[in-house]
């Protein structure tokens, strides 16, 4: 009988892509959350250059790198394709899940950890990247189209995550009358069944990120003393 | 197929180029390349990958693809009946080579960078010495998945070869500016005999840039780097 383990902590958005992808697919899992102040001799057994989550653990082989293990998961459990057939489309999908984790998720994060010129500066890179993605939503309902895709899975931390950070920082990036298509896939996408049994909860991660912001912002303050 | 169906944006210098080329030309596809002037981008180029204005971009049937190794993914994918497998079957393996692709895009390369955009010696040595703990990192990742053959993909290139020899021309500039050797028999036997094995494949070494002429292109890049590196962050 195949055993499937995933390492993950209890807030990471990157760890949720592999919990909605195996649920969306069925298969069934093991969890083991990792505190990652004190991670455990397992995790950094399976991860070691990385030390990170999450952690795919498939008869006792680890996957690491959650894009990574979103191509594996495809690959192993065939059903309920996550990518689409076209080469081309799956180019696409596998191009705007990149595009999230390096054009948008880092002006995000400095939003969130920064104030004044900088945090505007993470404003506009962020609201930059952002019209790119509210084209690409042109005509569609998700970003597969109309079923969740590999794209969407990969962006889903925009609808929870990113709302959190908006709350702690009281700057809205993802205005309905900037961004009508994103914001409704923002109501779509946590809304669809599997996506929307599965957020970590909201007011722990309000909580988590306004002390990451707060430690930012301290960290800033201590450098500019220097 | 007519090669006009086909083409490649590009630039011979790029180690990223270098990997949809050799993909390319290990599924035997006629392709067009169309070379960027460099120091500019053409029309072409921005209406193609509008997002990040960047090289390499596959056009086929006038579609864009753009990254390098989603280009890599699309050329076996489209191209799966010709020639081997780029990637192997087994997933595991496929997740394998693709965890050691990103690595090298994320962790190594901006080593490699950083060792050409070094405003002095002392920044120099720390990159050096982080490209060669890459270096040490895939050595081990090489033994265990070659399993004794010539290539990361085994008896064939593949998909970890070409995502990392993409880089060997800037890596023998790098050895050559700082007199050391990088891959070398003591630290990384194996890697060394793959260079020499991946620099004469067929697909491979007509595209492949000259070291030399690389090694003069680097003193370009070598000052934006520098000069990026010293002026203020926008």
């Amino acid at each position: 009988m195949a055993e499937v383990k995933l390492f993950r902590s209890w807030s990471s958005s990157f760890a949720l892509r592999i919990v909605w992808a195996l649920k969306l697919k069925g298969v069934p899992y093991d969890t083991i959350f990792e505190d990652l102040s004190s991670k455990s001799s397992l995790l950094l057994q399976y991860n070691p250059i990385h030390k990170k989550v999450p952690v795919l653990v498939h008869n006792g082989k680890s996957i690491v790198e959650s894009l990574v293990i979103l191509e594996y998961i495809e690959e192993t459990w065939k059903q309920n394709p996550l990518l689409p057939e076209d080469p081309h489309d799956r180019a696409t999908a596998r191009f705007w899940a990149q595009f999230g984790d390096d054009k948008v998720f880092p002006p995000v994060l400095d939003v969130l950890r920064n104030e004044g010129k900088e945090q505007e500066e993470g404003i506009v890179k962020a609201k930059e990247s952002l019209k790119y993605l509210e084209e690409e939503l042109k005509g569609k309902k998700f970003f597969g189209g109309e079923k969740i895709g590999f794209a969407d899975i990969a962006l889903g931390w925009l609808a929870h995550h990113e709302n959190v950070f908006e709350e702690v920082t009281g700057i809205t990036l993802i205005a309905e009358d900037e961004f009508p298509l994103l914001s409704e896939w923002r109501k779509t996408f946590p809304d669809a069944p599997v996506i929307k049994e599965n957020w970590p909860p909201r007011d722990k991660l309000v909580t988590k990120f306004q002390a990451i912001r707060e430690q930012a912002l301290v960290q800033k303050l201590k450098m500019a003393e220097k | 197929m007519a090669k006009s169906d086909v083409k490649l944006i590009g630039a011979w210098p790029s180690p990223f180029v270098l990997r949809a080329q050799i993909a390319l030309n290990l599924k035997s596809v006629e392709y067009e390349f169309l070379e960027e002037a460099l120091g500019s981008k053409s029309e072409l180029l921005l209406k193609s990958n509008p997002v990040h204005k960047k090289m390499p971009v596959l056009l086929h049937h006038d579609k864009p693809i753009c990254e390098s190794l989603i280009i890599v993914e699309y050329i076996q994918e489209v191209w799966a009946s010709s020639g081997p497998s780029i990637l192997p079957s087994d997933p595991y393996e496929r997740a394998i080579a693709r965890f050691w692709a990103a690595y090298v895009d994320e962790k190594w390369f901006p080593a490699m960078k950083g060792i050409l955009g070094a405003q002095d010696d002392e920044a120099r040595k720390a990159a050096v010495a982080q490209v060669a703990e890459g270096l040490a990192l895939l050595e081990e990742a090489f033994q265990k998945i070659s399993k004794g053959k010539s290539f990361f993909g085994g008896d064939h290139i593949g998909y970890l070869d070409i995502a990392f020899g993409g880089f060997l021309g800037w890596l023998r500039v790098i050895e050559g500016m700082g007199g050391i050797k990088l891959l070398n028999e003591t630290e990384t036997p194996g890697l060394l005999k793959w260079a020499d094995d991946f620099a004469a494949h067929p697909a491979v070494k007509d595209v492949l840039p000259d070291t030399e002429k690389l090694a003069e292109f680097s003193k370009v890049v070598i000052a934006k780097l520098r000069a990026a590196a010293a002026a203020p962050a926008k």
